[in-house]
């Protein structure tokens, strides 16, 4: 955890509306949390977080949002349950990491560039071709990673069995259609909402 | 009638929110009240003689004290008129406390109220009538059920102070968890070094008798007359004949029966005595391994028994005791760690339970105190303690503390790096819990002077990986997942109610809570004693709890039966119902619905059938009362007529005062 | 309501994940049990929609549980696990215990109509395992994968959280090692069942794939496989198509072909091997098949010729000394 650089007032410091919106948003009460550490113990990705789940919860618990929206940890999360499985509390653990992914969308915040763009290239796909269109996605991500070559060995292999579809496989119906209009009507989001909650969260064309 | 009213301020607690003196003068008008006034403090001690003097001067039938709940005082001002020459049923309080002053700022609200309620208890006071209790026999007998150091200690104390024992003991030998232990802490003592003489003197002291492998089947009766059936299960060996010699052990062929004793890490034979120091000393068959109870053949045993004890063809024997007095001291079960799917669900060998390892660490162990894995048998280089399994954890339906676990594993740990100097002892934690004398001492000992490894977090998961567990857990003040490559893994499983508690609590009609454990009274002043007379509680079976504080309450419960049955007759409380004969009709539903089984149908000489109370069964709930469709039984000072006088006295008031 | 499953592919099954729903449609033929797809199905959203969005996720999902519900289906199976996660997800917000009114409506808002009733998500697995069971299975068990050794990994979803995905056990789950196991394949100790492959982390950080990949390829060498089994299409590849790349920053170089349970399945139940898409495994199955068989019919020999050399002396009951009737016991 990177070491605050003075000391932490624990009342002034704390954005209460901060801890309630993470509560509300989660349904989960950090309250019960008691700094066990399990959920750390299992999780698979905690190498290359730069702050341990536990210790995001703490953020949270203290109500350091800045600290907390800021770090890498959240966009690292692949949500796969090894920390809600295991907390003796019953905390959704992987449902607070995604509720504070939520909100450091929602506050500009993508340290990790690269997971926000496979992220928003993904969505794009859907919202274009009704299904995600894999060739297409890698297409675009190899040129915005600015690592076309990696996995360019992969090619000749799926060529060869047939993986490569070189068209997107649309739905039959409707589906298509019905799909962009989710993901236009979440794009404008509810009138009267308050700003930056489902409005323009993710963008093909921006996925820079 | 001639009645007197004291309206208490108690200080401010009543008299800032209510005005006494106008609830006083309110009362003075009331019909048959001649003396009405406020006090200060009606229960302190010129309170009280203020009150005896007034019943003396004035010659007053009856007093009503408006002051706090009569949980509190109702004893006190019944003691006080009695003392002054009244019955002491001739009083009434009526609660201008809790049930006025402490709920409502409206002072003018309150004021009402009060005067409502003391108007009602004058009512009521004008229909109560006299009642004496009525004294019989007791038995100075005690039951203790469980034969762990609770039971024992509290079998002791009851057989010193006079009283014969009937000491009930589920397995065939006392000595309880405490005989498992190799060493206590903080003395790291010898557990069953301690333990021995006091099981030889339950079993030799001439006021006990022991009955293990025995159970409780039934109880009835009452307190200072308990009737209890008690089952003993058959041990296929005459006791009487059985020297403990121990060579039926030595050639019984049936090895590989799990050895329970042992917590199931080895194996022992099928007939014989549990461990070196049981009591009594005698061998038992398990029947289900039995060669010769399941398939007819061998009885190796009864060939080479010198006594002659074998008897194959034994059955159950059922035994009745009469007892004064009941104390439950069945003690606690450990959690199931194949509960925890994390840690393997009991599939790897090498990780096992802390009583486990206790009986490993035993020099009368399976493995004769060397600590061995159980999947090689090699000595363990490297033991990782986990703390708070099955406790501290909603998950597993278990958030409670169980108190003992990190003593325990410091215990453990320490006790580990004593017998194997070179190794590693981690034990992984979220707190530590010593609060006992010596207790935080023992665990920085273990620390600073053994070097065992405390580290802050849990363990999220454990794998086997080329013969050893990898035990993946968080170092949460580092800040980092942490593994270690473990030889042995230690569970400190947490307590659980022992096996069968909701069944003996309902046979003694006791309370358990949602865990299990058996209820106190009241958990801060009255840690002994449950809500049904004459059954006493002591040790881990009231909550999870240590050695020390087993024994202490155990004393405790003793005393309390001592003090209830030190007297050679007790008083029933006459608030109990009261059958008037000639209107009963003799239907029996007030014998169906008493929760506790205080109504006889007689017969009379007619053949006609009329209900009876046991008075000293009946504990004054009034089901019976409610019931009856012939309004024939009654509840002594809450009959329908003086509960009604209160209510006709509240809702006339009410007229009253809406009218205006 | 149809007693038909309504079978939701995903989007891999058309591209990447292509064998795995060639093999799953050739295993429920065999076995009985009816699949019809889910008209005009759509991508439900999968890890990229929730971690935008609740309520996207809910309504990209809930669309296809319209889909489902208008073409009659009570219960809809899905092969792959961000997929059931998904459509579970929705539907317990919706209809679960704790079903919010405000994600009702918001979902509402997003898919322009009323949200569907309730309708039950599936896994393959969970169907094969539930309505057919291992001992159906092993009675039509034609060509028993007998000696094939074989790590069975569920991926980290499958079964967890318990609370939402509610089949076997979430920490050691068992189906796919019964199922497997009445194929003939022997089923080694795993520890890494539930452990996580790196998921869809290839692509943006291929760095914290090959860690954990090569983690599952290792700690199932070590177990002694002679191949990984999954459920997951993303598992599948990371594994398989990846597996250069995993090894490549590993240092080692694990050879352990990666099918699909429902091709073994498929294998076992005696379906040809070209209507199991086993081609379209990057490494192929057959060598290890193979190599497999070998080795179990050595060990066959050695047993028997152990056997024989020993005959006549009876082997010890349970571990107890016998009891010799004409002797006498003491």
């Amino acid at each position: 955890m990177l070491s605050p650089r003075q000391t932490v007032d624990l009342v002034a410091e704390r954005d209460m509306a901060f801890v309630e919106a993470v509560a509300r948003e989660s349904g989960q009460d950090l309250k019960s949390c008691y700094q066990c550490g399990n959920c750390t113990a299992g999780c698979a990705y905690t190498h290359d977080y730069d702050i341990p789940v536990h210790q995001v919860m703490r953020l949270v618990q203290l109500g350091h949002k800045e600290r907390a929206l800021n770090c890498r940890s959240i966009w690292l999360c692949a949500t796969c349950q090894a920390c809600t499985t295991r907390c003796p509390n019953n905390i959704e653990v992987a449902t607070v990491m995604d509720v504070l992914r939520h909100m450091a969308r929602r506050e500009g915040h993508a340290p990790e560039r690269l997971v926000k763009s496979f992220t928003d290239g993904f969505l794009a796909s859907v919202a274009r071709h009704g299904r995600v269109f894999e060739v297409g996605l890698a297409a675009v991500f190899a040129v915005i990673s600015g690592k076309p070559m990696q996995d360019a060995g992969l090619g000749p292999a799926m060529l060869s069995r047939g993986k490569l579809a070189f068209l997107p496989h649309e739905p039959s119906s409707k589906g298509k259609e019905e799909v962009a209009a989710i993901f236009r009507r979440f794009k404008e989001g509810t009138p009267g909402h308050a700003a930056g909650h489902g409005s323009g969260q993710i963008s093909g064309e921006d996925a820079k | 009638m001639r009645i007197g009213v004291m309206v208490c301020h108690c200080g401010n607690n009543i008299a800032a929110t209510v005005d006494v003196e106008a609830v006083a003068a309110a009362a003075r008008e009331f019909p048959d009240v001649v003396y009405a006034t406020d006090h200060m403090y009606a229960c302190s001690d010129p309170g009280q003689k203020n009150i005896e003097q007034v019943i003396r001067d004035l010659k007053l039938d009856g007093v009503v004290v408006a002051s706090c709940s009569p949980r509190m005082h109702e004893v006190t001002f019944r003691r006080a008129v009695e003392r002054a020459g009244l019955n002491r049923y001739m009083f009434e309080m009526a609660n201008i406390r809790e049930h006025v002053a402490w709920i409502s700022l409206d002072r003018k609200r309150n004021t009402q109220k009060a005067t409502d309620l003391v108007r009602m208890a004058v009512e009521k006071l004008r229909v109560d009538r006299p009642l004496t209790p009525k004294s019989f026999d007791v038995q100075k007998r005690v039951l203790i059920v469980g034969g762990g150091v609770a039971g024992i200690q509290a079998a002791l104390d009851c057989a010193d102070g006079g009283l014969d024992v009937v000491l009930v003991e589920r397995k065939s030998s006392i000595g309880g968890i405490m005989s498992k232990l190799d060493k206590t802490f903080p003395t790291v003592d010898c557990s069953v070094c301690v333990l021995g003489p006091k099981m030889v003197d339950a079993g030799q002291n001439p006021r006990i008798t022991l009955h293990t492998l025995s159970e409780v089947d039934e109880v009835s009766g009452y307190v200072g007359n308990f009737e209890v059936k008690i089952r003993k299960h058959t041990t296929y060996v005459d006791w009487t004949k059985c020297t403990g010699c121990g060579a039926c052990e030595e050639k019984c062929p049936s090895r590989k029966v799990p050895d329970a004793f042992n917590e199931n890490v080895s194996f022992t034979t099928a007939i014989g005595i549990p461990f070196p120091q049981a009591i009594p000393k005698r061998a038992t068959i398990n029947a289900a391994h039995c060669i010769r109870l399941t398939k007819g053949k061998c009885g190796a045993c009864e060939k080479v028994c010198p006594t002659g004890a074998i008897d194959y063809d034994m059955q159950d024997e059922v035994v009745t005791e009469k007892v004064g007095a009941i104390i439950a001291a069945t003690g606690l079960n450990l959690f199931d760690h194949k509960k925890c799917g994390e840690y393997g669900a009991g599939r790897y060998p090498d990780v096992v339970t802390s009583l486990a390892y206790e009986r490993m660490l035993s020099a009368s162990g399976p493995t004769a105190g060397h600590i061995k894995r159980p999947s090689d048998g090699m000595e363990p280089k490297t033991v990782v303690f986990i703390s708070c399994v099955g406790s501290r954890d909603r998950s597993l339906g278990r958030p409670y503390c169980s108190g003992f676990c990190c003593m325990y594993t410091a215990k453990q740990a320490l006790l580990t790096r004593d017998h194997i100097p070179d190794s590693k002892a981690f034990v992984f934690y979220m707190d530590i819990r010593a609060n006992g004398k010596g207790y935080e001492e023992f665990v920085r000992r273990a620390q600073e002077e053994y070097g065992v490894e405390y580290v802050r977090g849990r363990v999220a998961q454990i794998y086997p990986r080329n013969g050893q567990l990898i035990v993946r857990g968080a170092d949460t003040l580092l800040g980092a997942q942490v593994e270690v490559a473990a030889d042995l893994v230690v569970l400190a499983v947490g307590a659980e109610a022992a096996q069968g508690s909701p069944e003996l609590a309902e046979k003694l009609r006791i309370s358990y809570d949602a865990y299990g454990f058996f209820m106190e009274s009241h958990p801060k002043l009255r840690p002994v004693e449950t809500n049904t007379v004459g059954v006493f509680l002591a040790g881990a079976c009231q909550g999870p709890k240590d050695i020390p504080a087993s024994v202490a309450q155990a004393s405790a419960a003793a005393g309390k039966v001592l003090a209830l049955l030190s007297k050679d007759k007790l008083e029933s409380d006459p608030q109990i119902a009261l059958v008037t004969t000639n209107r009963c009709i003799g239907c029996g539903k007030c014998e169906r619905t008493c929760p506790f089984g205080a109504i006889r149908m007689r017969e009379l000489r007619d053949g006609s059938l009329r209900a009876e109370v046991v008075e000293t069964v009946c504990q004054g709930c009034g089901i019976c009362s409610v019931t009856c469709p012939v309004r024939a039984i009654q509840l002594q000072h809450f009959t329908d007529s003086q509960l009604l006088a209160e209510v006709n006295a509240l809702c006339r008031t009410w007229d009253e005062t809406t009218e205006s | 309501m149809s007693a038909t499953l309504g079978y939701y592919p995903g989007c891999s099954q058309s591209g990447t994940a292509a064998e795995y729903d060639i093999s799953t449609r050739a295993c429920c033929q065999a076995l009985g049990v009816e699949l019809a797809d889910v008209p005009d199905w759509t991508c439900c959203g999968s890890t990229p929609a929730h971690t935008v969005d609740h309520h996207l996720a809910g309504a990209l999902a809930a669309r296809n549980l319209l889909q489902a519900e208008a073409a009659g289906f009570a219960r809809v199976a899905t092969p792959c696990p961000s997929c059931l996660a998904a459509l579970k997800t929705a539907d317990a917000h919706l209809h679960g215990p704790g079903a919010d009114e405000t994600y009702r409506a918001e979902v509402e808002r997003l898919l322009g109509r009323p949200v569907p009733g309730p309708v039950e998500s599936v896994s393959v697995l969970q169907v094969l395992f539930e309505q057919v069971g291992p001992e159906a299975i092993r009675k039509l068990v034609k060509r028993p994968l007998t000696g094939l050794r074989v790590a069975p990994y569920y991926g980290c979803i499958m079964n967890r959280p318990p609370g939402l995905m509610t089949f076997d056990d979430p920490e050691n789950p068992v189906a796919m090692d019964e199922i497997l196991a009445a194929c003939g394949a022997t089923v080694v100790d795993f520890p890494f069942k539930t452990e996580c492959c790196g998921a869809a982390f290839a692509m943006p950080r291929l760095d914290i794939m090959q860690r954990l990949s090569a983690r599952i390829l290792d700690t199932a060498q070590n177990a002694g496989a002679d191949c990984v089994v999954v459920a997951c299409p993303l598992c599948q590849m990371n594994l398989d198509l990846r597996r250069g790349q995993v090894n490549a920053a590993s240092g080692q170089d694990i050879r352990m072909p990666v099918p699909y349970f429902t091709q073994l399945l498929g294998l076992a139940l005696g379906v040809e091997e070209n209507k199991l898409g086993m081609g379209k495994l990057v490494l192929p199955l057959a060598p290890a098949l193979t190599a497999a068989h070998k080795r179990e019919q050595a060990l066959a020999a050695e047993r028997a010729a152990k056997a024989a050399a020993k005959n006549g002396k009876p082997a010890a009951q349970n571990g107890a000394e016998p009891c010799k009737e004409d002797a006498p016991c003491a």
